[in-house]
């Protein structure tokens, strides 16, 4: 049997049995689905969801969730991907109308040549809108802007009960801070009012500086995050007992005196053998990463897509991972408990399993713009694991302890296999949100953290 | 002036929101040029509208009607005449395609695929073949199938009409020719839109993306008469065309 990439969408027949593939980013766990909806307007969304019995649909965008948060296994989706229509711009404001299907990449793309930017972007551009607000994502910039779902002041969302229900502040707010971070659960968002953010043009003031120990990152993150827009650092997690990373910062720039010309770069084709990654060929890789970046550090003008989203330069990346697939962990640590964090650093290096996608970002102080948004004051590290069975699965059990006892929190949309006391320590308050899910949704991930306590 | 000079500016788009439309709308926004949008649904009509606006349109006019029904084709036709007199590009989008099984038993939904996919189609294009030949410019273009190209056994009464239809646009291409007005017939395989979502769906089926692309260079410059997207599927139906009869009707695609 071949396996499907997440892009190539099928709608098979009617059928009983579970046939259509479709996978996350990190093609973990593999999954089918009994049926894809694919409405082209919104006005075919009421009645997807009329017809649905209680608990058997998902909303779906692009699929950049990297375990099983965007998926519902067994039962069945609504692709929001043909619902990519832009419904209206306040050149006063900024603030943009758009259709829940719409990608952030396709807002660059529009409104950039015009002065405007995401208000929060994450590291890749091929997210939509809706998933954006589901997953309440975070960027660079999470230290003075927090939150994407922070620039939403309103939507419209389908319900399955009540209709097409505007959210804003002053009308059900509480469903709006429900949606928020709300992994889809809470209806199928039709529209969204996103406040862009006035830009200069398309370039980056940028900085990298290579540091050597955890403290060095933080005072380096501490100093720069008043006076840069945007700060993130990546981590060598094979360097042996030496840490050692680069850290990036940067702010928004004016005329850099070139043209920019958009980059398309190359697309994996098909995925590469397990053993292609393995700790040799990573070690090299982060090696070669680090002495390019320490060699030359200083400033730079580069452009917005290089800074952003240096991984979108080739197209399903995940596939390096091969047919097994991978495992994102992502984790925020209060920064109370710098400890933790060397220990989680500590365990990874022991394991002889690091990645070479080890990034770190000190989250800032605002509060969460939805109920079971993940980031929180700490830091918080994302690291890519490729899929090796039980092995991994053990070690991620073995960080979940660390996160546990930190005070930590894992987040959803890089988790496919979190167990549910972790997540029940990381969102306390997921029995209040309970009450806002649509009768009529459900998720693959839902199901797995809560459906044992809720008995 | 030759007629392969047709600058495209102002397009007139009859079945605005069908899945194809869609893409090709989006493609000629981006090149600024003024729209007018025929379609059934206004609330449909007024969401691509601002779309097709933010996206660089130059002008997006609505209407709202349904093409299939040729009674409302001179309500369509006086509207384009008030709104957009000037036009030069024409553009067909709208069919049918309901599951066969249900022609084959209801002599109503028979008729009722022939009147969306062929008969409403010519009767709509007489009349603005009329006005562009008057005004011996333009360009009238016209998404049939290549479905058209050979009855098959699964797919014939979508296939006779379209295939109808590509006999009907080359006539009126002969016909127009001397005016120098271009005809032009678009003929895609299996594309991933809303028509298609019930087939189950394999690799030959195209991005409609891809698919518009080729539709607006065909529009903006010089193009075969007939235009095949994706292009190989022209030389798998001249393939298809060379099966004799015998064997043909033994194959059960």
């Amino acid at each position: 049997m071949s396996s499907q990439s997440a892009t190539s969408l099928r709608r098979q027949p009617a059928s009983n049995s579970p046939s259509t593939r479709i996978l996350s980013w990190g093609c973990y766990p593999k999954t089918a689905h009994l049926h894809v909806h694919k409405p082209a307007w919104n006005d075919q969304v009421p009645q997807i969801l009329q017809a649905a019995s209680p608990g058997s649909l998902l909303p779906y965008g692009l699929g950049r969730s990297y375990g099983d948060s965007c998926l519902n296994a067994g039962r069945e989706l609504i692709d929001c991907r043909r619902l990519n229509r832009f419904l209206a711009f306040d050149e006063s404001t900024g603030i943009l109308r758009c259709e829940s299907g719409v990608s952030l990449s396709d807002i660059v793309d529009m409104f950039l040549p015009k002065g405007w930017f995401l208000p929060v972007t994450p590291g890749t551009r091929f997210v939509t809108v809706g998933g954006a607000i589901a997953n309440d994502v975070h960027g660079k910039n999470h230290h003075c802007a927090g939150t994407f779902g922070t620039h939403v002041s309103q939507i419209g969302l389908h319900r399955s009960n009540d209709g097409l229900v505007t959210c804003n502040a002053e009308y059900n707010a509480d469903m709006l801070h429900a949606t928020i971070g709300g992994l889809g659960l809470t209806g199928i968002i039709a529209w969204a009012d996103i406040q862009l953010k006035r830009v200069a043009g398309p370039w980056i003031d940028a900085e990298s500086i290579p540091f050597q120990s955890l403290t060095t990152f933080l005072d380096l993150s501490r100093e720069s995050n008043d006076r840069f827009e945007y700060t993130v650092a990546w981590l060598d997690c094979f360097a042996g007992k030496s840490l050692r990373g680069i850290f990036f910062r940067g702010n928004h720039a004016g005329d850099a005196g070139r043209k920019f010309h958009p980059r398309r770069g190359p697309k994996l084709l098909f995925a590469l053998p397990g053993w292609a990654l393995n700790r040799y060929s990573v070690k090299a890789f982060n090696a070669a990463y680090y002495k390019l970046h320490a060699r030359k550090p200083g400033a730079t003008v580069v452009s917005y897509d290089r800074f952003f989203y240096p991984l979108d330069a080739i197209r399903q990346w995940n596939l390096i991972y091969g047919r097994q697939g991978f495992l994102q962990y992502q984790c925020v640590i209060p920064e109370t408990n710098l400890e933790a964090f060397e220990e989680l650093l500590d365990r990874i290096a022991l394991s002889g399993m690091g990645s070479f996608l080890g990034v770190v970002k000190q989250f800032g102080l605002a509060p969460p713009a939805g109920m079971l948004s993940f980031p929180r004051p700490g830091l918080t590290i994302a690291l890519d694991f490729a899929m090796r069975g039980e092995r991994t699965l053990q070690l991620m059990q073995s960080l979940d302890e660390v996160v546990l006892e930190s005070g930590g929190a894992l987040y959803p949309a890089k988790d496919a296999r979190m167990p549910p006391a972790l997540f029940e320590a990381s969102y306390p308050r997921w029995r209040s949100f309970v009450p806002y899910i649509d009768p009529k949704l459900s998720s693959s991930f839902w199901r797995r953290v809560t459906e044992a306590q809720a008995q | 002036m030759t007629a392969t000079q047709t600058n495209m500016k102002k397009i007139i788009v009859l079945g605005a929101t069908s899945g194809i439309a869609l893409e090709v709308q989006r493609q000629l926004a981006r090149l600024g040029c003024d729209l007018l949008l025929v379609a059934r649904s206004p609330e449909r009509l007024a969401d691509l509208q601002a779309d097709l606006s933010l996206r660089g349109a130059a002008t997006v006019l609505t209407y709202s009607s349904d093409l299939a029904s040729i009674q409302q084709h001179a309500g369509i036709f006086e509207f384009v005449r008030r709104n957009l007199p000037d036009f030069d590009t024409v553009l067909l989008a709208y069919g049918s395609m309901r599951d066969q099984k249900d022609s084959e038993t209801s002599v109503d939904v028979l008729l009722q695929e022939l009147q969306s996919n062929f008969v409403s189609a010519t009767a709509i294009l007489t009349l603005f073949a009329a006005d562009l030949e008057r005004r011996r410019t333009g360009c009238i273009a016209a998404i049939t199938s290549v479905a058209g190209d050979r009855g098959r056994r699964s797919n014939y009464v979508y296939g006779s009409a379209k295939g109808a239809l590509s006999l009907f646009l080359q006539g009126l291409r002969s016909r127009l020719h001397p005016a120098g007005v271009r005809v032009i017939t678009i003929k895609p395989g299996p594309v991933q839109t809303p028509m298609t979502d019930h087939l189950p769906h394999n690799k030959r089926f195209a991005d409609p993306e891809q698919v518009a692309r080729q539709i607006v260079r065909a529009l903006e410059r010089r193009s075969p008469d007939v235009v095949y997207t994706p292009r190989v599927w022209r030389y798998v139906m001249t393939g298809v065309r060379q099966i004799p009869e015998t064997i043909f009707k033994r194959l059960s695609f």
